[in-house]
């Protein structure tokens, strides 16, 4: 048997409540979970749908380690360890360990829209080659589990959800602005609304993502340097220098 | 409660479901300037077409251009058993190109061709590569796509909300009643024009691919409403989940993995599935390991497909039997082997969800050892009878779109049919339920406040826990109406099936109205209940074995049966079963179907 402790409780505040699983052979987190609601708690809140890595539902944090409920094994800790279940902590609880993260949607709202070149062929379709889509391609493997957004200090501990978009929604943004048929601008959006400059690379978000995808060093830094290339006047800068 | 007290909405259109068909459908209609509510059991983007991943189906005819829209249809009426609604077929064969290069339009990057065009991979039971893809991630690019034209199009979209009734009033639709998951308070949708677009019933058996959305509230809906459904007993077991171990069974392995060259084996090692190949596919598929690894390594104009790319009818019964002739894999499975036919670097680009998978849930390295697979439930071939053109179900203003429609795959789906199936009938679907706005009639409060007792009655007893009687009724679906079906089995079904319904009417809940899955799930045991009674029944009557239905006491295909379809239909409080036979495909699609490529 293993001992569980899930946050129980509401927006209003909860506690951590003790349950006792019987590993079974390859069982995840979230097996457990389900185990827990199935016989004990059938009241017990959580998301899940794919249970295999690909829908990015079951988020949380375990033993303080945002992660995968399904993709958590219960191997990757001792025997006698006790594993601790709780909410994502950058976002409202609405019950147990389901969130409300409905704000990434809204912040996904806001940033502009594809906008695609005039088609190559005059069959109304483009031409693109393997090589000019790998990165955004990358950035598509996002599966909206919001860990990232959740590890990110400037959410997490400064709850700057009203002006920093976060690592997950810059990561939309990215593939966008690196897709090779668009041609929209976003770095206005980047710079103002989305508050890119908040980001200080710590890449606790590359850690966290269970895409792997890199995205510090592929998505945020490379979306900064466009936006300090739109903002940088090379006249201003040197009108400055002489006029001291 | 009074109906007064709920917070009610109008819309031209509602889509209920969230994924490949509903997104498509909400965007269509949007387009076409109707005021439209998209309605989804889980968050936005999480559907089960996220799931997808081997592919969608159109003849673009950019790696092999041979292809087109007639060795499509003929495929899918073939893989079908020729019991497809010969017209969906049609439909769908000739309009999926456009709705993937929409889809180009919209921002998907799909894998290239070195002429910079979208690739297209092999599949089960397609003459030539016809499947866009990415990866094997092609559902999850394609959900996104969907999603984010969708926000930018106007879309009011109500997340976690499950709708428990469709209303009907002088003959048409009227609306919708929801709940929302969060706060358990009900919502209203005033509406002429519905469309269901809800997916499958997969979470009626133990070993499925299927998540929990998958209950068929769709089918439940629209029955309850008074549609017919059609082809119940047509249930698609996928060849490949996975096995081992217990935590991860069901969980599907793609089929691009055989597309990309994988090979299935038994315990003596043997390549079994030489010894599969039914009579209408002789002829098609490589007959030689050596012709098999030709075709492989691309040389595909010379040598023919490994007989692993046969249809998954075929392929799930030949792993069955297999396993049931004792030479299954030590967790009961078979083995499916890629590492011996590809390098680890192709298999890691080609395949790079199927790699992780394994090796995070498995401890299993795709590109060193063979995987442990077997069938899971996968798909519903049945659904809401639909009119091929509109979409529009028996009940005027009732659309049904993708996986809950009825008729296009006939007995047997073909791999990549199902996202390019989303696509077209989605748009479908969307267009002509915007083109049938106007003011619905009233809904009676009498009725919505019937609805919400009957919702709310688990919280006023003290009964059984809902997940054991759905865990049950997985078991008695599991047994009796799986893969290999006879009368008494599926007798047995629909016995326990009646007195799992008392149980469920007996199940009580504790705790509160907001986010309780114990009160989701009960909700959820209703559908389950119609869909599994409408399958074990249809199976009953089908005295016969096509693509996904197999009866061990009518082992062969009876061509009298072919076209014959069986109708449920609610009539009063028992489920009506009836034989109806569809009309005769026209001569010029029959010639193109007889046709050898």
């Amino acid at each position: 048997m293993t001992l569980f402790r899930v946050f129980r409780g509401t927006r209003e505040g909860g506690e951590l409540k003790e349950y006792q699983v019987a590993a079974g052979e390859g069982m995840v987190v979230l097996d457990a979970v389900h185990a827990i609601q199935a016989e004990q708690a059938p009241d017990l809140a959580v998301r899940w749908n794919c249970k295999a890595g690909k829908c990015g539902s079951c988020s949380a944090e375990i033993n303080g380690k945002p992660k995968l409920m399904c993709m958590t094994r219960m191997s990757d800790y001792a025997p006698d360890e006790t594993i601790t279940v709780t909410p994502m902590k950058a976002f409202p609880v609405i019950k147990d360990l389901v969130t409300d993260v409905s704000w990434n949607y809204e912040v996904n709202k806001r940033i502009p829209a594809f906008q695609p070149r005039k088609p190559d062929a005059p069959d109304g379709t483009w031409r693109m080659y393997q090589y000019e889509i790998e990165r955004p391609q990358e950035f598509r493997k996002c599966i909206e589990c919001f860990l990232c957004q959740d590890v990110c200090h400037v959410l997490r501990a400064h709850d700057k959800h009203e002006q920093f978009m976060g690592p997950a929604m810059l990561v939309r943004a990215a593939l966008y602005e690196m897709h090779p048929l668009d041609e929209a601008d976003r770095r206005d959006h980047l710079r103002h609304e989305g508050g890119i400059g908040f980001c200080n690379i710590t890449k606790c978000c590359t850690e966290v993502c269970p895409e792997s995808i890199t995205i510090t060093d592929n998505a945020i830094i490379p979306l900064k340097e466009r936006v300090v290339d739109a903002n940088y006047d090379p006249l201003a800068a040197l009108w400055r220098k002489l006029t001291g | 409660m009074a109906a007064s007290d709920v917070k009610s909405h109008s819309y031209d259109v509602v889509v209920i479901g969230a994924g490949g068909a509903g997104l498509r459908a909400a965007i269509e209609a949007s387009a076409q300037k109707a005021k439209v509510a998209l309605v989804c059991k889980s968050l936005l983007g999480k559907a089960h077409t996220v799931m997808a991943e081997g592919g969608a189906a159109a003849a673009l005819g950019n790696v092999m251009s041979e292809d087109n829209w007639r060795v499509h249809f003929r495929d899918t009426m073939r893989g079908g058993k020729m019991h497809n609604n010969w017209r969906m077929a049609q439909i769908h064969a000739q309009e999926a190109p456009d709705r993937i290069n929409e889809l180009e339009a919209w921002g998907a990057l799909f894998d290239r061709t070195p002429d910079g065009k979208i690739n297209q991979r092999p599949f089960g039971g397609h003459t030539y590569s016809r499947l866009a893809h990415v990866g094997d991630r092609t559902g999850l690019e394609m959900i996104r796509v969907l999603q984010d034209k969708g926000v930018h199009s106007g879309i009011d979209v109500h997340m976690e909300c499950t709708i428990v009734k469709l209303f009907v009033v002088g003959g048409k639709i009227a609306g919708a009643l929801g709940y929302f998951r969060e706060t358990g308070r009900f919502v209203l949708f005033k509406t002429g024009a519905i469309v269901i677009a809800t997916g499958g019933i997969g979470k009626a058996w133990q070993i499925t691919s299927n998540s929990w959305e998958y209950t068929g509230d769709g089918h439940a809906l629209a029955y309850e409403a008074g549609a017919e459904l059609i082809d119940m007993e047509f249930v698609q077991f996928h060849p490949t989940g996975m096995v081992w171990p217990p935590s991860v069974r069901g969980i599907l392995v793609t089929e691009g993995v055989r597309g990309e060259g994988g090979v299935l084996k038994n315990s003596k090692g043997e390549r079994f599935m030489f010894r599969y190949m039914p009579d209408m596919f002789k002829g098609d598929f490589a007959e030689t390991e050596a012709e098999s690894d030709a075709w492989v390594k691309g040389d595909r104009k010379k040598n023919r497909r490994p007989p692993e790319l046969l249809t998954r009818d075929v392929v799930a019964k030949a792993i069955t039997k297999e396993i049931a002739e004792g030479r299954g894999s030590p967790h009961g499975g078979v083995f499916l082997d890629i590492a011996s036919k590809q390098s680890p670097d192709y298999i890691k680009k080609k395949l790079p969800s199927m790699y992780h998978q394994f090796k995070e849930l498995a401890q299993v390295d795709i590109t060193k050892d063979p995987m442990e697979i077997g069938p899971t439930t996968h798909y519903m071939m049945g659904g809401v009878k639909v009119d091929a053109e509109t979409q529009e179900s028996t009940v005027p203003g009732l659309y049904a779109a993708g996986e809950v429609g009825g008729g296009m795959h006939g007995a047997n789906r073909l791999g990549g049919n199902s996202l390019s199936d989303l696509l077209v009938f989605g748009r479908r679907a969307g267009q002509y339920a915007a083109g049938k706005r106007g003011a619905p009639a009233a809904i009676p409060d009498a009725e919505v406040e019937q609805t919400m007792r009957e919702a709310l009655a688990p919280f006023e007893r003290n009964g059984e826990n809902p997940f054991a009687v759905q865990s049950a009724l997985q078991a008695v679906m599991q047994r009796n109406a799986g893969i290999i079906r006879d009368k008494g089995g599926l007798e047995t079904a629909l016995a326990e099936l009646e007195k799992l319904k008392t149980r469920a009417q007996k199940v009580g809940i504790t705790g509160s109205r907001e986010y309780n899955p114990g009160w989701h799930t009960a909700i959820d045991l209703r559908s389950l209940l119609v869909v599994s009674e409408a399958t074990a029944r249809a199976a009953l009557e089908r005295t016969e074995s096509r693509g996904g239905h197999t009866r061990s006491d009518y082992p062969d295909s009876d061509d009298k049966q072919a076209r014959e379809q069986i109708v449920i239909k609610k009539e009063g409080d028992r489920m009506g079963v009836r034989r109806e036979t569809q009309p005769p495909i026209p001569a010029d699609l029959l010639a193109l179907i007889k046709e050898s490529v």
